[in-house]
């Protein structure tokens, strides 16, 4: 069957009921697209047919007939650099789901947009905070931030533990 | 217990009279569309037969017009055409709003309104807004189509008219005349799926649909008659309670939804009889 | 290099799809594995019947084991599998292996029982698998001291890790040896485990970690199971098997947080002085001991949470039921026993009418301050500079006032968290680290494993700090045991503090070696050059494990969390809408990846706190599927507003403690006091909007008004 994978056009043997998911990654050699949960859920498996972001563990093989699938190996995006630099990804299995459902964002998104955009990719690591710092900018999120802990206020004369029993 | 599925077999037909053909010779056949409940159903081995129909090729089903007063969404759209589509934001802007509740983005790009219609899931998010649409499912059949009114699609959980020979070619929504209002509480915040879900419109004789408190999707005309005669809120909650039938499940109680059914009434009226 | 926040080592590799985990590796010849599982919580198998076609399937029951059929770990109770007794539903039985995975799937086994009756209620069960007591000074006159005496009970339920790559292995058969490829946590229990399996010397088993997608303590000691499993397929077939679990299997019969039951009495003076604390814990182990012991340790040494107290006793257990094995779970027994501190603390200052912040800081622990065990805390303890900040960065009190009779609510909770091992895990683990010269730089040699907190990126950083070189000169080689020194299990928020103290004490003594020369220069003239060193506690550490006196760890981390709620009165869900994180953790040596375990560790204490909840019927999870067991989605997370403090403790590199596991214990506490804040007493967690509504409608029937969030 024939379709445009990654700009490129490809002619692939599966079944027509194989996820494309196992497609990519078994019949393509496309391992940076994730399973997570088999059902749509996680968002990990995110690829893009025609443009828009799908799961591809619920979409059969048959469904990309003619159509253009692009995948994490074939996007040209600055995101990856932006997500390393604000911890954006950590154990990393949901990254690449998380970078192909932000393609489909607009430039300099708002915080809120990005939250409603990626609503559908699970991520277990970074409670989201430096995936929103990385795509809506530093100001759209808390930056962390360190200091010198004072210590604990002096208590005149000697230690705490007897003043606190006057 | 899970099903071997990528060798099933697949039909593909190029029209729509090729798609009815095929399933009234080669029937029983499970057409697919957007697929987004397939494959968990294969994961836990309820999919209702071994062999498919996939509608996807079927031009005729897409697209969202007008057809003098009436919005005719073919079977295919998907959410993400729904939110999208300014006929819907302005005919029907809760069904919009509806599929913006609809599980993910990814989602959204994939699911249909004629599988959300026929999958008959008591919890289907954009129901009780072509429940109190008072839409027409158009059913088509090789010899024949017919017209079936919202109200009297679902015969019980799971279950519709449809006969193994029909596919949903559209749904018709005729006017909605008053203020249109929709909440869906869900599991969480997003990519959820409902614990109550409320379609309403504000009318002189108001319509209301709730979702994920029955076995399918219900309009409660006792409590639609309490307010369309003048009846207090409260009478009308006290009825509401009692014309839904919630259960415990995995996601929530029935007595929650009784609840939170009463407190979105309120919330209902109160929010739509504040003038403009 | 150390403060500076690298880019993680692996990062870009990650973010464009190139670093590749268990389920991208294939080998030739290459068979896929399954499970079959019991159905039934307990009784005894009867019979198995292979109702398929068995051509071509490699078919392993417990009678093919060649060693011990026992998961090494801490009782060795647990069979890898099943011989006639269930103790669990879930539980392993019998192996198949094929090479095309739907037939794989089709495969059809029917299994007989003869069931008996589970016990699934731990307040019920009569088998105890390890019971703790902590005693200090005198309970009865800490009571008679007190003006009051204030109760409660909390519980919580289980939690699912939800790492987003399921548990996973590859085993490659070798000649008369196997060899494991895995995402998991500890490479070396995988190793101990399948030693005593297959029956094999030391050296004919490998086990190598592979690029982990999550782990939080749900790839601690399961992963030796299915490592097993695999190596068992692989024996049996000659071939490499896979057996990577879907989601729908890891989340019913992998491990969960221990469920518990928070008793507190709690004796206080009009003025919010304690004088007595007694507090019970129950935990629920699951049907094996698994690691429930040290869980229950650590649950208990938290158990007052970070306050002084003459007086105290704290009673334990942890018990057995027929559930699948509770295990280790970022914050190991302490978020469950801070939940109950933290909340048993309001109510005490809601009894008094007192401020929550000043009844904490009036009995904070304090520098000096003998703790439960004895154990005295040193100058880095900062749990008062913690509450201050949080207090003050928050705005708290401010909020507090004005928010009373409003839908919004704010609450906070202070924590603690010892770093490292329990008691003398440390000294017995006796932990080793290596550091090789590379014309480059070095190369750093553990069996510590990267799984999303940073590992690589912080232990380079602290070699490359003490060598003097670019982190970039600075590799870390893969954990493979047949290649690295053990440096003990990737657990206990013990790895930047413990190994890296290893590592800092390995790069000085090669940099002394060096004596000036570049790396490349030094090879050249003296040849390779491998320094490698052995924990020994600090000096003056000590810890009784009979009597629990003493030391129990090195030292602690400290955190405050406050957290802002919204309470929807149509709906009763609680929605948090800001949190502030202030942690103190010594040093942050990489302030991006302290940043990203408090963040994400506080996502994950809020799911814990407000959606996680395990549906167990008949001891089974009824809700294992991502679908109905809900875990937090972007649009549930509020922003988290991070503040790291330093106050560097002398046992740690640089300074540094654990960070790891501490930011799980706050939210819980946290959110269920600002949820008591808009004037609801919600005792256990989840919070679900079920719950808040049978509270609510407990105290007081209001109308709901027409408040809409999105």
């Amino acid at each position: 069957m024939r379709f445009v994978l990654n700009g490129k056009r490809a002619d692939v043997d599966a079944a027509p009921l194989k996820r494309l998911l196992d497609v990519l990654r078994e019949d393509c050699g496309l391992a940076g697209t994730k399973e997570g949960c088999g059902e749509g859920e996680c968002g990990a498996c995110t690829v893009l047919v025609d443009g828009a972001p799908v799961n591809s563990c619920l979409v059969p093989f048959a469904h990309v007939r003619g159509r253009k699938v692009t995948t994490i190996e074939g996007l040209r995006s600055r995101l990856p650099e932006a997500l390393v630099r604000e911890g954006g990804t950590q154990c990393g299995i949901c990254t690449p789901g998380i970078v192909m459902a932000a393609a489909a964002l607009g430039p300099r998104p708002s915080a809120a947009c990005v939250r409603e955009a990626l609503a559908g990719n699970l991520c277990r690591c970074t409670g989201y905070a430096g995936i929103v710092r990385a795509l809506a900018g530093r100001r759209a999120a808390p930056h962390p931030r360190v200091r010198a802990a004072r210590g604990p206020r002096p208590v005149a004369p000697g230690r705490p533990k007897r003043t606190r029993r006057s | 217990m899970a099903t071997a599925f990528s060798r099933l077999p697949l039909l593909q037909p190029r029209s729509l009279d090729e798609a009815l053909r095929l399933l009234r010779d080669e029937g029983p056949l499970v057409p697919l569309a957007g697929c987004t409940d397939l494959y968990v159903d294969f994961h836990f081995g309820t999919v209702g037969g071994r062999r498919f129909l996939d509608l996807q090729g079927l031009g005729t089903l897409r697209g969202i017009r007008r057809r003098g007063n009436t919005l005719v969404i073919g079977a295919l759209a998907t959410y993400a055409e729904l939110i999208a589509s300014p006929l819907v934001r302005r005919r029907l802007p809760i069904l919009a709003e509806a599929s913006r509740w609809v599980g993910s983005p990814q989602i959204q790009n994939r699911g249909t309104l004629g599988g959300n219609v026929a999958n008959a899931s008591p919890a289907g998010d954009t129901l009780p807004v072509l429940a109190v649409a008072e839409a027409t499912v158009v059913l088509r059949r090789v010899d024949g189509e017919r017209r079936v009114p919202f109200g009297s699609f679902y015969t019980g959980y799971r279950r519709t008219v449809m006969r193994p020979d029909e596919l949903i070619v559209s749904i018709e929504v005729p006017p909605v005349e008053g203020r249109q209002w929709f909440r869906k509480v869900g599991t969480r915040a997003a990519q959820a799926i409902s614990k109550v879900v409320m379609a309403a419109v504000r009318a002189p004789h108001p319509r209301i649909a709730l979702g994920s408190v029955a076995p399918t999707v219900v309009r409660v005309p006792r409590t639609e008659a309490v307010l369309a005669g003048g009846g207090s809120l409260a009478e009308a909650q006290a009825v509401l309670v009692d014309e839904i039938q919630p259960i415990d499940d995995l996601r929530s109680t029935a007595a929650y939804r009784r609840r939170v059914s009463a407190n979105l009434l309120a919330q209902f009226w109160s929010e739509t009889g504040r003038k403009r | 290099m150390v403060g500076r926040s690298v880019p993680r080592k692996e990062g870009l590799d990650k973010a464009r799809g190139a670093a590749r985990y268990v389920d991208d590796l294939r080998f030739p010849g290459m068979l896929h594995g399954r499970t079959i599982r019991t159905t039934v919580a307990r009784g005894e198998v009867t019979a198995v019947h292979l109702d398929f076609d068995t051509r071509g399937f490699a078919v392993v029951d417990h009678r093919d084991i060649p060693g011990r059929n026992v998961v090494a770990l801490i009782q060795d109770d647990q069979p890898f599998l099943v011989e006639r007794e269930v103790r669990h539903a879930e539980e392993p039985l019998l192996l198949l292996a094929h090479e095309d995975r739907e037939t794989l799937r089709a495969a059809s086994v029917r299994v007989e029982y003869r069931p008996g009756t589970p016990v699934l209620d731990p307040e019920r069960s009569s088998r105890v698998f390890k019971e703790i007591a902590i005693e200090k000074g005198d309970l009865a006159r800490g009571f008679a001291e007190a003006d009051l005496v204030i109760e409660g009970e909390y519980r919580t339920g289980r939690q699912e890790h939800v790492y987003i790559e399921p548990n996973g292995v590859i085993a490659v058969p070798s000649g008369d040896g196997m060899t494991v490829y895995g995402s998991l946590q500890c490479p070396f229990y995988v190793h101990k485990a399948l030693v005593g399996l297959l029956g094999l010397p030391h050296e004919k088993v490998r086990v190598v970690q592979t690029e982990t997608g999550g782990g939080f303590g749900g790839k601690e000691d399961y992963p030796s199971i299915i490592a097993g499993h695999a190596a068992l397929l692989a024996m049996r077939s000659g071939r490499p098997v896979k057996l990577v679990y879907d989601r729908l299997e890891d989340m019913a019969a992998t491990t969960k947080r221990h469920p518990s039951i928070v008793r507190h009495r709690t004796g206080v003076t009009r003025d919010g002085r304690l004088t007595a604390m007694e507090i019970d814990v129950l935990l629920d182990g699951g049907a094996y001991c698994t690691l429930s012991p040290v869980v229950l340790s650590r649950g208990c040494l938290h158990a007052t949470g970070p306050y002084r107290c003459d007086n105290l006793r704290v009673h334990g257990r942890v018990v057995m039921t027929n559930t699948p094995p509770s295990g280790a779970f970022r914050g190991f027994g302490a978020p469950q026993t801070v939940f109950a501190a933290e909340v048993q603390m309001d109510r005490v200052a809601e009894a008094l009418g007192l401020d929550p912040v000043r009844l904490r800081g009036r009995n904070a622990l304090r520098p000096g301050d003998t703790m439960a065990t004895g154990q005295v805390l040193g100058e880095d303890a900062s749990a008062l500079a913690v509450l201050r900040e949080a207090v003050k960065r928050s705005d708290f009190h401010r909020k507090r006032q004005a928010w009373r009779g409003t839908s919004r609510g704010i609450g906070l909770s202070l924590f603690f968290h010892g770093a490292g091992f329990t008691g003398s895990g440390e000294v017995m683990l006796a932990s080793r680290a290596a550091l090789e010269l590379t014309p480059r730089g070095a190369r750093i040699q553990v069996g510590s494993t990267e799984m999303g907190q940073g590992t690589r990126t912080t232990l380079a950083q602290i070699v490359a700090e003490t060598l003097g070189l670019a982190v970039e000169r600075v590799e870390v080689a893969e954990p493979d045991t047949a290649s690295v020194p053990d440096s003990g299990p990737t657990v206990a928020s013990r790895t930047c503090m413990v190994v890296g103290g290893l590592l800092k004490a390995c790069a000085a003594e090669m940099k002394e070696r060096l004596g000036g020369l570049s790396p490349a220069a030094y090879l050249k003239r003296h040849g390779p050059l491998r320094v490698i060193r052995q924990y020994e506690p600090p000096p003056g550490i000590a810890w009784d494990d009979a009597t629990f006196r003493g030391d129990a760890y090195a030292t602690y981390g400290w955190g405050c969390d406050v957290a802002e709620v919204e309470l929807d009165p149509v709906t009763y869900e609680v929605r948090p809408t800001r949190v502030t994180a202030v942690v103190e953790i010594g040093r942050a040596v990489n302030p991006l990846m302290v940043a990203g375990q408090v963040e994400g560790g506080t996502a994950q204490g809020l799911g814990y706190a407000l959606l996680e909840d395990v549906v167990m019927r008949e001891g089974r999870m009824a809700n294992a599927q991502l679908t109905n067991y809900m875990i937090p989605t972007t649009l549930d997370t509020p922003p988290v507003d991070v503040t790291i403090l330093e106050s560097p403790c002398r046992h740690g590199p640089f300074g540094a403690k654990g960070v790891g596991e501490m930011p799980m214990s706050g939210p819980g506490p946290a959110v269920a006091n600002a949820v008591r804040h808009l004037g609801l007493d919600v005792r256990s967690l989840p919070i679900t909007p079920e719950k808040v509504l049978e509270c609510a409608s407990s105290s007081t029937e209001s109308e709901p008004t027409s408040t809409r969030r999105r």
